[in-house]
């Protein structure tokens, strides 16, 4: 434990700053890329919804460990070279992304369409109707689902050190291949996560009593 | 009416213009990137039939096929662990007595906060010295189990929950002890409920085991891995079995969701909303 402490605080460090940028710049890259995609699917536009659709099949359903080989082993083969940390987050965004998008879409879709036809009734344009009735009914049911994302995004970050990016999960088995300290820098490991993922998850329990409507 | 188009009114003649300009734009932006995209493979001569020369092969095929059914075994062996540790784990969860219900909670969000590739590395590395060394295969199908574990505990939770508290207290009024009335009323009811969440979770216990390549257990991504060392056809290979991966699970996701239709149509107007949408569920892992 003594060694953990003096000798590889560093390395903790570093991975946990990996770590960090992973889940950080995946989790908003996924929000941003996939309110895109959410438009493209509730769009009047049939070519952009298809688009949408073959996005979302496509990338809810791979393997973040196949998608990962091929975004940083197979595109340099091809001739685009990234360096390994955009590469991995490149991967993780267009994952991340179509799960973003089903989450908007269905918070969107929740809504009543008679309360969407009754604003435009009264007068409100496109973003009126969007700003006024939509919106803030769905961020309320949407904050769950997202902290979920939130998590999920975290957690999958861990995998990039399959492609031999030293993350958090990747240092800690580092340190243990050198100094065999058994279960104890796994342990410290798996603590930081938890707190992250739980702490996220007590924030959002607490948002969506904040925004909750008494009805 | 396409119920994606809640937020657009009909569109009119001049909406219709606008709607014709995107289309076309898209198009042509969709073909110019394919074109990017067929270019640079072609470019780097990625495109070459000697590069795909083994997939002509039917010894590739099989050595995948059999790969292919270590990915299922790997699965299944995870499947096997998980059902019956997420039925009690969402039982327990839901125990009136405060000592069972607690450690069940706590173990459930431990395993779903923690990233799976850790606790393989736990089974992998940190065990070992303890004396439990376990075959490959178990090294990673254990944690897998787990995790899938834990996440179908909240699946079995969210589908007790949903179903209406009458039929409990109308299972005990008529002489059922508690255990009975779960057993005989409760958890058929649930299972009904929850089962496209759980085929849906297949596709996550496929994911799971391209884990694999890490541990070096011989399913489709590990060797796909051995592949490129033998041929050097990188771009090929993964491509190949990536494809195939999501081939699989388009197949498998569609057949929960048209299981959810089915029973969304039916229970109609019978009994509460479904527990969770069928996005939802799949959040929990997105890896």
């Amino acid at each position: 434990m003594n060694i953990l402490l003096t000798k590889y605080l560093g390395t903790f460090g570093e991975g946990l700053w990996v770590t960090a940028q992973f889940t950080v710049v995946g989790f908003l890259g996924s929000m941003i890329l996939g309110v895109i995609l959410a438009t493209f699917r509730i769009s009047p536009v049939a070519y952009l919804r298809a688009v949408g659709l073959i996005f979302v099949e496509i990338f809810r359903n791979v393997p973040l460990v196949s998608l990962l080989i091929l975004v940083v082993y197979g595109l340099p083969e091809i001739g685009i070279t990234i360096d390994y940390l955009p590469s991995v987050m490149i991967a993780m965004i267009l994952v991340g992304a179509a799960f973003a998008c089903e989450v908007f879409r269905t918070g969107i879709n929740a809504i009543p369409t008679g309360q969407v036809e009754a604003g435009r009734a009264i007068g409100l344009g496109f973003f009126g109707v969007l700003r006024e009735i939509v919106f803030p009914q769905a961020t309320r049911a949407m904050v769950q689902p997202i902290v979920t994302l939130f998590i999920g995004i975290l957690l999958s970050s861990s995998l990039a050190g399959v492609v031999g990016v030293m993350d958090l999960t990747a240092e800690v088995s580092y340190i243990n291949n050198r100094e065999a300290l058994g279960l104890v820098t796994f342990l410290v490991a798996a603590v930081i996560y938890a707190s992250i993922a739980l702490g996220a998850g007590a924030i959002g329990a607490r948002l969506e009593i904040k925004l909750r409507v008494l009805r | 009416m396409n119920t994606d188009q809640v937020l657009f009114d009909a569109v009119g003649p001049k909406a219709r213009r606008r709607v014709a300009i995107l289309t076309i734009a898209s198009i042509l932006l969709t073909l110019g990137l394919l074109a990017l995209a067929y270019e640079q493979f072609y470019q780097s001569g990625q495109l070459a039939p000697s590069k795909w020369a083994e997939f002509r092969q039917s010894s590739t095929w099989s050595y995948l096929l059999k790969a292919f059914g270590n990915t299922a075994l790997a699965a299944l062996g995870a499947g096997a662990i998980a059902l019956p540790m997420g039925l009690v784990l969402a039982v327990g969860r839901l125990s009136a007595t405060k000592l069972v219900r607690w450690p069940c909670t706590a173990v459930i969000e431990l395993l779903r906060s923690v990233p799976l590739l850790l606790i393989i590395y736990i089974f992998v590395s940190a065990l070992p010295p303890y004396g439990i060394n376990p075959d490959v295969f178990w090294k990673l199908v254990i944690p897998i189990g787990l995790c899938s574990g834990a996440t179908i505990a909240e699946v079995f939770r969210a589908g007790i929950l949903a179903l209406p508290k009458g039929q409990t207290e109308a299972a005990l009024s008529l002489g059922l002890t508690p255990t009975q009335a779960f057993r005989m009323v409760v958890f058929p009811q649930a299972v009904r409920i929850v089962l496209p969440a759980l085929i849906a979770q297949v596709v996550i216990l496929l994911k799971d085991t391209t884990l694999g390549y890490v541990v070096s257990y011989g399913e489709l991504q590990q060797s796909g891995k051995v592949l490129v060392a033998s041929t050097g056809h990188l771009v090929q290979t993964y491509l190949i079995i990536t494809v195939i991966y999501i081939g699989m699970n388009i197949v498998i996701s569609n057949a929960a969701s048209a299981i959810d239709n089915r029973m969304a149509r039916r229970r109609a107007g019978v009994a509460g909303p479904v527990p969770q949408d069928a996005t939802e569920r799949q959040l929990s892992t997105i890896a």
